[in-house]
């Protein structure tokens, strides 16, 4: 059985959050942001994981699911998305997709 | 067990980090992948087993899949001269490192008698399946029509609109 202390894992589910929650800031290339956000996803379900356990219920695990078939969707648009900018712009910088209107 | 634990941590902080400082979009996606395995170890550590085998499964084999595809379309990271490169083992040696750590860390970690043991606080799959498909059945609803959304989004994004050509009207 795990003995480490609730609070040490709580803070590394936070340690990946805040990675990720830095990469999305930092970063300009969609493709990274969208690594981010899956990172920050993950570390979500780590903490509903980390709760499950402490209390011994499976309702964590169900959540771990919920968040699965989010983030399955949540990628297989965004992707659709930039593979649609990438076409326009052909470029996936981030700040070079900042105006709606065709400029020419 | 702790110690396998905290290994499991500092692998998946270095790979994430790696993930997200590389400028290589393949390399960043296969450091990722590392991550999310060396979560799934501690997901099994924390007596979650259909967890962790749902995260390898799906996060590491369908999703990172997914990026891999497309990241491969978009021709990114192509680089002249890349064979050259990846032969320097300053290339390959630190996730082969993380990796060997992570795949020792996890052979320990099932051979020890503690963790193989269907121990009191561990939660079966099968008490996942039960409070899934009653108390959140409603859930499990939504998820499959949001599911079916994603289908027709991701199929309606992703076709090529075709350009209307005519003879004498072409809009540029």
């Amino acid at each position: 059985m795990l003995t480490v202390p609730i609070g040490i894992q709580i803070l590394f589910a936070g340690i990946l959050f805040f990675l990720g929650l830095i990469g999305l800031l930092v970063r300009r290339n969609m493709i990274f942001m969208l690594m981010s956000i899956e990172i920050m996803f993950n570390a979500a379900g780590l903490v509903f994981i980390i709760a499950g356990t402490h209390w011994r219920q499976p309702d964590g695990q169900v959540m771990f699911i919920f968040i699965l078939a989010v983030t399955a969707v949540e990628v297989s648009i965004a992707l659709a998305l930039i593979l649609q900018v990438y076409h326009h712009f052909k470029t996936l910088d981030a700040d070079a997709i900042n105006n709606l209107k065709d400029r020419n | 067990m702790d110690v396998f634990f905290y290994i499991a941590c500092v692998v998946a902080i270095v790979s994430t980090i790696m993930a997200i400082s590389g400028r290589n979009a393949i390399h960043s996606l296969l450091y990722l992948i590392l991550s999310l395995l060396a979560v799934s170890v501690i997901f099994y550590l924390l007596s979650a087993p259909f967890v962790a085998a749902l995260e390898v499964i799906i996060y590491a084999g369908a999703i990172m899949v997914l990026f891999i595809f497309v990241t491969m379309m978009l021709n990114i990271g192509i680089e002249r001269e890349a064979e050259k490169k990846w032969l320097r083992p300053r290339m390959w040696i630190i996730p082969s490192i993380l990796a060997a750590v992570l795949l020792v860390n996890l052979i320990l970690a099932v051979k020890s008698v503690q963790a193989l043991q269907p121990h009191s606080g561990a939660i079966q799959p099968k008490q996942v399946g039960i409070s899934l498909f009653s108390t959140y059945l409603l859930g499990v609803e939504i998820a499959a029509i949001l599911l079916m959304a994603g289908v027709i989004g991701a199929y309606h994004l992703g076709s090529q609109k075709k350009k209307v050509k005519h003879r004498f009207l072409e809009i540029k």
